[in-house]
């Protein structure tokens, strides 16, 4: 099998989140951007264990979609306090952790 | 020893000093009575408080006879024994046993330390006495009392102890208890000044005596004299010479030898009592005590002993000529004494020939100078506390017991026979003379100087002129000042004496102790005694045609420049300052300069930097999450860089 393909859709799908994290103000499509990263990853590591013939790549992809599950649960509820709190769903508008 | 088996010892003759040191056990056991007596009189008095202002000085001169009685009472115990055991040791209990250093608190009694006692408890009963009369018009006499007891306490102490760090407690205290009372009088900024120059001058003194503690627990393993004494023979000469020089430079501080002899012309802003202890009984003679006690280090240490011998003569002989020039009677009285105690500590330095009139000599010397200084005392007294012999004269009239005392003194420190002083330096002049003819000559001569300025002190306060001030009306002192005079009077006609005749005399009693040595002499004795007794005569009628044939002006002449050097104790203090004291200052400047530049400068520097740094740094901290999104990722590519570059699998 050829995992070329299957390399470069995850390439471009890791570079168009981490270009949507650095680029996008609104926290909720830099968390959607992260998602798309985590999923590149994801793709890279089942491609991977295609390509081997082993099921290692394929389990750590579903911990990958645990984690990512478990961090949505957490993001969100932080991004949502913000919003509460601030009228803003901009992450710029979140910098006070700084001196 | 009389004066013809002297004359007809031809042969040099040594004996050996050896006694064993026994256990005490009855009477004796009780020698630490002598020095609780004092340290409790002391510590009644000064925790007493106000209560006892009345009572005070009884508390404090009962203390002081108490022990004197007691060490009367052990002084005819001993005479009881054989005369080759008479030393004992009583153990009282362990100080402290760190690592391999055991340190016991022993006393040790015997001919040397019942000399010392009887001396000090003695003359400090009849000062002790005398301060009821001279401190009664000061409403601190309490307190005064209760530190004349630490000082005899810490005296005693020191000639009881057995162990050199237990005579360092008691040398520490007798530098203690002198800093008290020579500044007693501390509303007059002089002597505040005064006491603390003693003090810090003390301080040099004693760090030769730590110094030589610490060398004797590095050579010897203990401190403790039984020891010491007995390693002393199979240790270097290197390391006994450095004990030796060091145990010196202890000595000078104490005693006022060259070169720490400046604290003690200031010490006179004490009040006089006090300048009579420490110039009689205590304070100046531990170093006497302390040289002739190491003897068995002396006798290995020759150069040590030079030095002794070299500290001595100059002393006496600066002593002398400061004495000679100073118009504060309590001054010229204390050169006298810086001269008298550089002739112990020259024949201290002689070795086994000299060590027993060494100790003669103090004795006497506390008996006469003792009475010199309280009878300025009672002058003063009489005169509003004026000091300066040129507002005195013609006093003889008006105080006569206090005239005719000082005369007995006066006539014992010249050394007229059959004055106390006369036996005592005379046997130091031709012990000198046996050893070193040059050395013989400075003592020689130092009689002479020693004749001149006491003959001046007697002729400006009690003959010559009137020169008192208007408002003086002297007047003899009371009679619980003047009997002590007279009791001191009386010890120094018949002190020299008794001590050289009466069973034997001092040096058969001490001879177990200090050895006995005779060296040949290069003149027959009765000539060095007629020479004696001419350089005398002398210096005395040097200061009659002097002083007597013509009115003494009451403001002092300019002087010509050895007076001016004299007055200014030789420049002993200019030469401190120049030599020590400013570079020590410079130094200190430059170190703190050092010291802040430097040490400092390299700590808050680096303090400063990080600080700098971390100002700097901390912009990296924006606070946006974008940023640190971008700083993630830049890592993250960081590492896919070098994981390719060095191919890790």
């Amino acid at each position: 099998m050829n995992p070329t393909p299957y390399i470069v859709l995850a390439t471009i799908l890791f570079s168009l989140g981490s270009a949507g994290v650095l680029l996008r103000r609104n926290a909720l499509i830099a968390f959607m951007s992260v998602e798309l990263m985590l999923n590149a990853a994801n793709l890279a590591f089942v491609t991977f264990a295609r390509m081997h013939g082993n099921i290692d790549g394929q389990i750590v992809a579903f911990f990958v979609m645990v984690i990512a599950a478990a961090e949505v649960v957490v993001g969100l509820a932080i991004i949502v306090m913000i919003f509460r709190t601030r009228r803003s769903a901009s992450v710029d508008d979140a910098s006070l952790l700084k001196l | 020893m009389t004066l013809t088996n002297v004359v007809t010892l031809g042969l040099a003759a040594q004996a050996e000093a050896s006694q064993e040191v026994q256990e005490a056990s009855g009477l004796i056991s009780t020698t630490w009575l002598l020095i609780a007596l004092p340290l409790v009189g002391a510590a009644v008095l000064l925790l007493g408080g106000r209560r006892l202002d009345r009572t005070g000085h009884l508390i404090g001169c009962a203390a002081v006879i108490a022990s004197f009685v007691w060490a009367v009472v052990l002084f005819v115990d001993m005479l009881g024994q054989d005369g080759h055991e008479r030393a004992f040791t009583v153990a009282l209990w362990e100080w402290f046993n760190a690592g391999g250093y055991e340190v016991r608190l022993d006393l040790l009694i015997d001919q040397l330390s019942i000399a010392f006692v009887l001396l000090i408890t003695g003359v400090g009963s009849l000062i002790h006495i005398y301060s009821i009369g001279y401190m009664e018009h000061d409403e601190r006499r309490r307190r005064f009392f209760g530190y004349l007891n630490l000082f005899v306490a810490s005296m005693l102490l020191l000639v009881l102890a057995a162990d050199y760090l237990v005579m360092f407690i008691g040398w520490e205290g007798v530098g203690l208890a002198s800093y008290l009372l020579i500044g007693f009088w501390q509303h007059k900024p002089s002597a505040a000044v005064a006491a603390k120059k003693a003090f810090v001058v003390n301080r040099v003194g004693d760090m030769g005596m730590v110094l030589a503690i610490a060398s004797m627990l590095v050579v010897f393993g203990s401190s403790s004299f039984q020891i010491v004494f007995a390693g002393a023979d199979g240790a270097q000469t290197g390391w006994l010479n450095a004990i030796g020089l060091l145990l010196l430079l202890a000595a000078c501080g104490k005693s006022a030898q060259f070169p720490l002899q400046s604290w003690l012309l200031d010490a006179m802003e004490g009040p006089t009592p006090v300048s009579a202890l420490i110039h009689a009984a205590t304070m100046v003679t531990a170093g006497v005590y302390l040289v002739v006690r190491s003897a068995a280090i002396y006798d290995l240490a020759p150069e040590a002993r030079t030095a002794v011998i070299l500290v001595g003569t100059i002393t006496l002989l600066m002593g002398a000529i400061i004495g000679c020039a100073k118009d504060d009677i309590k001054k010229a009285l204390a050169g006298s004494t810086m001269s008298q105690i550089g002739y112990m500590m020259l024949a201290a330095g002689l070795g086994p020939a000299g060590y027993a009139f060494a100790i003669f000599h103090l004795i006497t010397h506390g008996f006469f100078k003792a009475n010199m200084f309280l009878g300025a005392g009672s002058v003063m007294h009489g005169m509003n506390d004026e000091v300066d012999m040129r507002r005195f004269g013609a006093l003889r009239a008006a105080m006569p017991a206090t005239f005719l005392t000082f005369a007995v003194g006066y006539l014992a420190i010249i050394g007229i026979p059959p004055f106390a002083g006369f036996f005592s330096k005379d046997r130091i002049i031709e012990a000198a003379f046996g050893d070193n003819v040059l050395i013989g000559l400075c003592a020689l001569i130092g009689a002479g100087v020693t004749a001149f300025y006491m003959t001046r002190v007697m002729l400006l306060t009690f003959f010559t002129n009137k020169r008192w001030a208007d408002d003086a009306h002297p007047h003899e002192s009371p009679r619980v000042m003047t009997w002590p005079l007279w009791a001191l009077g009386f010890l120094s006609v018949a002190g020299g004496l008794g001590l050289l005749y009466i069973g034997g005399g001092i040096v058969d009693w001490l001879e177990p102790v200090t050895g006995e040595e005779h060296h040949d002499l290069p003149v027959p004795v009765a000539v060095l005694i007629a020479l004696t007794m001419l350089v005398v005569v002398l210096g005395a009628a040097l200061a009659w045609f002097m002083y007597q044939r013509r009115p003494v002006p009451a403001e002092a002449p300019a002087g010509n420049p050895v007076t001016v050097a004299a007055r200014n104790d030789l420049y002993g203090d200019a030469f401190n300052e120049a030599v020590l004291m400013r570079p020590g200052q410079y130094l200190t400047r430059s170190l703190v300069y050092v010291e802040n530049r430097g040490v400092d400068g390299a700590v808050i520097g680096a303090a400063t930097a990080v600080g700098g740094l971390s100002a700097r740094w901390r912009r990296w901290q924006t606070g946006f999450v974008r940023s640190y999104a971008l700083t993630m990722l830049a890592g993250a590519g960081l590492v896919v860089v070098a994981m390719l570059l060095v191919r890790v699998p």
